[in-house]
């Protein structure tokens, strides 16, 4: 995490007058996947565009491989790969012939164009209909084909939005798993999505958008810790006596609930599985059962939202 | 601010992919079909009127263009009056939006090109396939009349007919910028073909025949002077014809009459005093009959430059999403 590629500094979008996004500052690392969360229209898109010099920016400004998009857009866009939300092809070409037509806008020689369409093409399993017509593609291969045309571009930085809508859950799995294999081609990954739980298994690193203003940023233990105080629930099933003091004692462990025979719920700010076992071994008890559930954003999302009301209420 | 690297860098993609789309397409099937039916049609009629009416024409050739029957005012001209902004219309009118209602223009955009390079491409695609197509229209014109007329043409009418070609695509331009435009302010193509092909009508039909006339009694009402001699007013007139040459329409009427009638004098209002010492019916080199139409000429193309950078502005400043 040295070098950073995408940087934001009060990035600030107006459409007559209404502020859209409202003095965004982030940046993203090398190799880093950063996910741009919130609920639709809360100015993703927006950010998404102006970082492409494809919108105009109204307020501060953006860096992108150290390029100005307003400035110098071509070499931010020869440089970035954007995959637009439920994005579209030529349905009458075929997947061969679509990314043909991009590899000549971006300017590949023929000889590199072909091999370049053919690799990653079979990257995303898309090698055996690439010259069926696009318009005989279902959802799923869509997004995959852009994906592909993402690799294609050997770009640096895939900005994605909203990757995952509409997907079924098999298709789902399968482009997140390309994603992250973006990573391990030090590829950056910027993406957006209002759908939490997806996201958070690929996101190193993700910022909480609501009406234009990153609310919360982090990674997700970060902002478990932050909102939740804590966030991790580790659940014990064990036999013996006086475990839920033991437990209690542990340190980082806030709180211990008993949910049934011989089971306890404890509530902690980081994952206390191996002290937990200690302390339930060290007091002579049976250790049956010992899971953890890591804080989830959507947990994060709501008790901040419900934290916030709560101080206006106290405001007012 | 400037913007760094070349406007036009990927116009040629972009033209050589829309091309390939538009002469692979079922539209461009239809055109050509009417291109054929078109020159059959205009050809048969001017040839039976032609054939009937054989004086000592100097410029038999050229009546091919011009020749009417009688009752039928249907000529090559005017077949070419209606079907150019048809044809022109068909290949505009769905450019930019079927780009945005197919989720295709951010992907491209986001490619290393300017906006530029995509509405530049688009407009010379769609001009290059109009050309194709009026130029073998306009062969298979001069084929047919080589063929059934049996007399060859001479230098000059060639060298007309030949300018009238350019000056059709000329005309072609205006509509097609028009219909771009169209199809980069109107989100839904439907919307946009409705709205350039009422727009044409009006500027055709209406506008040079009835508006033009009532709007110049309004600007410069008639002289009771002239009507109580039961002539037309001139300054009436005057604005009438100005009016009237808003539409491309009666623009290319006007330059198709210079340049296909040699012995066409003046386009427009004609005093009696400036006709003296003319000899009547006597025709006019090319060079003066260019110099006639050459107002209207640079007004067409004036106009389809105008219309496209007015498209070029509405571009620009479009938001990208969908």
């Amino acid at each position: 995490m040295s070098e950073t590629v995408i940087e934001a500094r009060n990035l600030t979008k107006r459409y007559d007058g209404t502020a859209v996004v409202k003095s965004i500052s982030f940046s993203v690392a090398r190799g880093e996947i950063f996910g741009l969360l919130g609920p639709n229209g809360a100015g993703k898109t927006t950010i998404i565009l102006m970082l492409l010099g494809l919108s105009e920016i109204s307020d501060g400004e953006a860096r992108v491989l150290g390029h100005d998009p307003v400035r110098n857009p071509l070499a931010v866009k020869r440089r970035v790969g954007y995959l637009p939300d439920q994005v579209g092809f030529y349905d009458n070409l075929t997947a061969t012939n679509n990314l043909r037509y991009t590899a000549r806008l971006i300017g590949f020689e023929a000889e590199e164009r072909e091999e370049k369409i053919r690799t990653s093409l079979a990257h995303v399993g898309l090698a055996d209909v690439a010259d069926h017509r696009v318009g005989t593609y279902s959802r799923g291969m869509r997004q995959r084909l852009g994906l592909a045309e993402i690799l294609m571009k050997e770009a640096e930085i895939a900005i994605l939005d909203e990757p995952t809508s509409g997907l079924d859950p098999q298709a789902t799995v399968e482009l997140l798993e390309i994603i992250r294999n973006l990573k391990h081609h030090d590829v950056s990954v910027l993406l957006s999505s209002h759908l939490l739980e997806r996201v958070q298994s690929v996101c190193d690193r993700v910022a909480l958008f609501n009406e234009g203003n990153i609310v919360l940023m982090g990674t997700v233990p970060e902002l478990g810790r932050q909102v939740l105080g804590g966030g991790f629930r580790v659940e014990v099933e064990a036999e013996g006596q006086g475990l839920a003091e033991r437990l209690k004692a542990v340190a980082g462990v806030q709180k211990v609930e008993a949910v049934g025979v011989n089971r306890v719920r404890l509530l902690a700010e980081r994952d206390v599985r191996p002290e937990a076992a200690a302390a339930v071994v060290g007091a002579g008890g049976r250790l049956l059962r010992l899971s953890v559930e890591e804080p989830s954003l959507e947990a994060i999302y709501t008790a901040y939202f419900h934290k916030v009301q709560e101080g206006e209420r106290h405001a007012a | 601010m400037r913007r760094e690297g070349s406007a036009l860098h990927g116009v040629g993609v972009v033209l050589l992919k829309e091309l390939s789309d538009h002469l692979t397409s079922v539209r461009m099937r239809v055109l050509e079909w009417l291109v054929v039916l078109f020159a059959l049609a205009a050809v048969y009629l001017a040839i039976q009127q032609i054939k009937d009416v054989t004086a000592e024409d100097p410029f038999l050739f050229l009546r091919l263009f011009t020749a009417e029957r009688e009752g039928i005012p249907v000529t090559v001209v005017f077949f070419l009056t209606i079907l150019v902004p048809v044809f022109a219309i068909g290949l505009g009118f769905d450019a930019i939006n079927s780009e945005h209602n197919r989720r295709t223009l951010s992907r491209i955009l986001s490619q290393p090109i300017y906006r530029d390079a995509l509405l530049f491409g688009k407009f010379l695609a769609g001009l290059l396939t109009l050309s194709i197509s009026l130029l073998a229209l306009w062969l298979l014109l001069i084929g047919l009349g080589l063929l059934l007329l049996g007399v060859p043409p001479n230098a000059e009418e060639m060298a007309r007919a030949f300018i009238f070609l350019l000056v059709t695509i000329a005309y072609a331009g205006v509509w097609l910028a028009l219909a771009l435009l169209f199809s980069i302010v109107f989100r839904s193509a439907a919307t946009a073909a409705l709205l350039t092909f009422g727009l044409w009508l009006f500027l055709w039909l209406l506008w040079p025949s009835i508006f033009s006339s009532m709007l110049a009694s309004v600007i410069a009402p008639p002289d009771p002077r002239y009507l109580a001699a039961g002539l037309p007013t001139p300054d009436t007139i005057e604005w009438q014809t100005a009016l009237a040459r808003l539409s491309p329409s009666t623009l290319f009427g006007e330059v198709a009459l210079a340049l296909l009638n040699p012995s066409q004098r003046a386009l427009g209002p004609i005093y009696l005093v400036q006709l003296q010492g003319a000899v009547p019916g006597a025709p006019l080199p090319l060079t003066q009959s260019l110099i006639i139409a050459w107002p209207q000429i640079v007004a067409l193309v004036a106009g389809s430059i105008i219309v496209f950078v007015i498209g070029y502005i509405a571009f620009q400043r479009q938001e990208v999403r969908a």
